[in-house]
């Protein structure tokens, strides 16, 4: 491994590391814009550029490997004259349109300027104008006048998804970049290229103008969209309430996981919270009596399935778990389905279509929590089985998490038989759903965004998701209902005492062998994989 | 009188129609094939290697040591290729359009002996997009090539479309490949990783038309022809207030007062001399006090200019200087490739300030923004383009600031 010395700090680096990421480990920054860590060498924005001893001038850092023995400054004069000169030219034609420019905040050429530029402006001609406003795809607009022509969103494209859609076209300072003839950039990532994006060249359809982004807060979290559990940062907005039309969760964006998604979300992913604030929330538990619905109390609803849970057999119970739920939640689940010897449990209910897959992130398994449902055995049933007792009245009562069996891939006549021979139908999910009309008791429980928990990807990696918001109405997370239901029932099982989430996992870890050993704090960020 | 000197790459070419392969035959033609093909590949390069040939391109790097970079197959087992740059585009420059022309099998047998030299079996020449003449020609010829002649060997001809650009080495390898005549980054350098990815020669084709008379008649003889560190004669370009404009073969340490007065006739008309561009337009341009030097990339280094592609551009004295500066800024603003941002900004922003200028409109601090931006511009850049166009914004106006000064309205 070479080691080399980098403003006065050795670092000893892997192979093949560059300047940019050698110099990062040595604790010191090298501004660029066309070098990203996910794509290819470009080397054009000029920005990088650093002195390494016995060389007569600056190199570009991107381009330029650490060998073993190198010295590199990244602050001697002449590299921070360079710097200044390269954000003068990186600025020449740009329309410095920041106030009404959405990337306004988090733009790199803010940024860097105020680091590294801070010249007073010579330009006095007018500024190439080049097209603004133009739609790529679905997702992404264009305002060519603020681009950098740094690459990276052309680069993505080609390496990244192999579609191609974007080019640099014109050359000199009337290069721009567009889509080829015929060509929408409609890929299933499309997104990403307004993340890599280090200026307000490409910004987001759906997000744009909605709010400014220093009003937003910020929750490392997991995708809940597919089973691969992209690491996600859910950005809300809870200080401007009028903004954003009201809706909390402003716009989701990847977190570099190198296990799990590196740098990117799919575009599914990424817009795919819109229910987390839309008007099928359930709010309040709700007990449905002859064409009626009453609001509970959390008490009262507790209450009304303790109830129920008794005037019932164990194997006159079904349960239908979600792989949507939280290890956690599931634990907690099992451990009442055990204490009470209910045995008619399964998680399993088949798509109404089958799931797209690719061999980039996305999963056709569209839950992010599968594995952590198998590992934590919520199998002892099955769904066909159970909603057969149901039909046959072996099964009374039907205790249904966040699944629609009426949009699902089981015969509909199937499902409506079974749900309405069943005594009683408990649901319990965050929205309300076919399934959900029908039930008798309905307990509204949190988002993912709106609690903190840990999802178990396909891989068996156990990743923690923090809280972004809090739940909207009554809603409460379902390892807590379980817990409340838990102590009604009595028992004194220490899982469901529990008044944090993170108690509920210790629990897990300590029972659940695949699971051992393992803390909220050593998943940490990046998350740890679970014994087969 | 002008200084007589053995034709080397035109040698025959007055008295015969060498564009016929049985003309070009009656010289001799495709004796120093068979001659170096009977050598090993690396004796071939030794000899180019003694004989001082230097790229003719521009960049007047030592031919034959740039052949010994190509790795052998043992190294890397990938094929080689030889790629020729025909795309002449460096504005004052028009000689390698008259060896195509003039002595096409000269300069086929330079491509097949080069690739013998570095054991290569493909060889694409890249020819400007405009050179339909010497395209026309250059394609007859390889017509006439018997195959032993070629002895397996491919020669692709592959006509650009128009971009200075593909002109620069790397830029011209993107091109070739269908991409968009972007340079690349070095490393790798094309003799390991080139054309398609394959170690690669690119050579000029004045550089590869002096092959047949280096293996013919020896590098010995070859290097004495020119100067220390330079072999053989030199093709120069001249252009602008000359009697006889034209292609000069003369020899490398010609004074560029020679190349004008006794090569090319002197000044037309009585008027006088104002500047001169000895190297093609990325060359810094000399006063007409500065035109006893040598042609030599030595002399006019000293002199602070250099030999580039050898286009020498005669000014006389009813040229505006500004106004030059202008022309020859539009050209760089228009062919930037805008890949790195120094060079994509920073020759439209020079273009502006130099318009402004001629149009009256010049503000005070304008000459200097003009060489501070070049000045910063320079070095930093991927290709040696924009170090190309540094070359006349400083220059023109270090040497004749006054003349923009007399543009620049006293209020402003």
């Amino acid at each position: 491994m070479p080691k080399l010395t980098i403003d006065g700090k050795e670092v000893e680096v892997a192979p093949g590391t560059n300047l940019i990421e050698a110099a990062r480990q040595a604790g010191s920054e090298v501004p660029h814009y066309c070098y990203h860590p996910g794509l290819s060498i470009a080397g054009q924005c000029r920005l990088c550029m650093v002195d390494i001893e016995k060389n007569p001038r600056p190199q570009i850092g991107c381009n330029t490997q650490a060998a073993d023995g190198m010295v590199v400054h990244t602050q001697t004069e002449r590299v921070l004259e360079t710097r200044k000169s390269i954000m003068e030219f990186h600025l020449v034609n740009h329309p410095l349109d920041c106030p009404v420019c959405d990337q306004a905040g988090e733009c790199w050429l803010q940024i860097y300027y105020m680091r590294h530029g801070l010249y007073d402006p010579r330009m006095v001609d007018e500024k190439v104008h080049k097209p603004k406003a133009v739609p790529l795809g679905p997702h992404v607009i264009l305002d060519a006048e603020r681009c950098i022509l740094c690459s990276r969103c052309v680069r993505f494209c080609d390496e990244v998804t192999a579609t191609g859609e974007l080019g640099i076209f014109n050359r000199g300072d009337h290069s721009e970049i567009g889509l080829f003839p015929g060509k929408t950039l409609e890929n299933k990532y499309s997104g990403n290229v307004i993340d890599i994006c280090p200026v307000g060249a490409l910004t987001d359809r759906e997000f744009r103008f909605q709010v400014r982004v220093w009003y937003l807060d910020t929750a490392r979290s997991v995708c809940n969209g597919c089973a691969r559990g992209c690491n996600i940062e859910v950005h809300n907005n809870r200080r401007r309430l009028h903004h954003n039309q009201g809706r909390r969760i402003a716009r989701i964006k990847p977190r570099h996981n190198p296990d799990v998604n590196r740098w990117w979300i799919c575009d599914e992913g990424r817009y795919g919270f819109r229910w987390i604030d839309d008007d099928r929330r359930l709010l309040t538990p709700v007990r449905r009596a002859s064409g009626k619905d009453v609001p509970l109390g959390w008490d009262e609803a507790v209450a009304d399935l303790v109830a129920a849970l008794r005037r019932y057999r164990p194997e006159e119970i079904g349960i239908l778990a979600s792989p949507q739920m939280s290890n956690e939640d599931l634990f907690a689940l099992q451990r009442i389905a055990g204490h009470l010897g209910i045995r008619a449990v399964d998680h399993r209910v088949p798509p109404r279509v089958a799931g797209d897959e690719d061999e980039i992130l996305i999963r056709a398994d569209k839950n992010p929590n599968r594995r952590g449902a198998e590992l934590i055995g919520l199998t002892q049933g099955e769904t066909a089985a159970i909603l057969d007792g149901a039909r046959q009245r072996r099964i009374k009562l039907l205790w249904i998490f966040q699944h629609d069996l009426l949009d699902s891939g089981l015969p509909a006549a199937d499902v409506s038989a079974a749900l309405a021979a069943a005594e009683m139908v408990v649901f319990q999910g965050p929205s309300a759903n076919g399934t959900s009309a029908g039930a008798h008791l309905v307990l509204p429980s949190a988002a993912y965004v709106e609690r903190e928990g840990t999802f178990t990807n396909f891989q068996g990696r156990v990743q923690r998701f923090r809280t972004a918001v809090e739940p909207l109405g009554d809603a409460v997370a379902d390892w807590d209902i379980l817990g409340r239901l838990g102590r009604a029932l009595g028992g004194g099982d220490p899982a469901l005492a529990a008044t944090r989430a993170e108690q509920v996992f210790t629990a897990l870890a300590g029972h659940v062998p695949a699971f051992a050993g393992m803390t909220y704090r050593a998943i940490g960020d990046a998350g740890l994989v679970a014994k087969a | 009188m002008a200084t007589e000197v053995e034709k080397i790459v035109f040698a025959g070419a007055d008295d015969r129609d060498l564009t016929k392969l049985a003309e070009y035959e009656a010289v001799g033609g495709y004796e120093a094939l068979a001659k170096a093909r009977a050598m090993a590949p690396q004796d071939v390069t030794e000899e180019l290697i003694t004989s001082e040939l230097r790229g003719r391109g521009g960049a007047f790097f030592p031919t034959g040591r740039k052949w010994s970079f190509v790795p052998s197959k043992d190294q890397i087992p990938k094929p080689h290729y030889l790629v020729v740059n025909a795309d002449e585009s460096e504005p004052g420059s028009f000689k390698d359009n008259e060896i195509i022309s003039r002595v096409p099998h000269r300069f086929i047998e330079g491509c097949l002996i080069t690739a013998h030299a570095i054991d290569s079996k493909h060889v694409f020449v890249y020819i400007r997009g405009e050179y339909s003449g010497p395209y026309e020609i250059l394609v007859n010829a390889l017509e006439e090539i018997p195959k032993d002649v070629l002895g397996g060997v491919t020669i692709v001809v592959h006509r650009g479309a128009g971009a200075y650009i593909c002109g620069e080495e790397t830029g011209l390898l993107s091109s070739l490949e269908g991409k968009k005549g972007w340079p690349k980054i070095k490393p790798p350098f094309p003799a390991i990783k080139g054309a398609f990815g394959q170690p690669t020669i690119v050579n000029n084709v004045e550089t590869i038309a002096a092959v047949p008379h280096i293996i013919n008649r020896g590098a010995a003889w070859f290097a004495g022809l020119g100067t220390k560190t330079q072999g053989g004669t030199r093709l120069y370009s001249v252009s602008g207030h000359v009697v006889k404009p034209g292609v000069v073969e003369a020899p490398v340490s010609v004074t560029l007062r020679s190349l004008i007065y006794d090569h090319c006739g002197g000044i037309p008309d009585g008027r006088r001399l104002k500047a001169v561009v000895p190297g093609g337009s990325s060359a810094p341009i000399l006063t007409a006090d500065e035109i006893d030097v040598s042609m030599d990339a030595d002399g006019l280094k000293a002199a602070g200019t250099m030999i580039g592609s050898a286009g020498v551009i005669v000014m006389d004295e009813t040229v505006s200087i500004p106004e030059a500066l202008m022309v020859v800024a539009r050209f760089y603003a228009h062919e930037s490739c805008g890949q790195c941002t120094p060079c994509r900004e920073s020759t439209g922003w020079i273009y502006k300030m130099s318009h402004r200028i001629v149009e009256g409109k010049g503000r005070k601090e304008d000459l200097d923004t003009i060489l501070d931006v070049a000045k910063r511009g320079a070095g930093t850049t991927i290709c040696a383009f924009y170090d190309g166009a540094v070359g006349p914004y400083v220059s023109y106006i270090e040497k004749f600031r006054e003349e923009f000064e007399a543009l620049i309205p006293r209020d402003a």
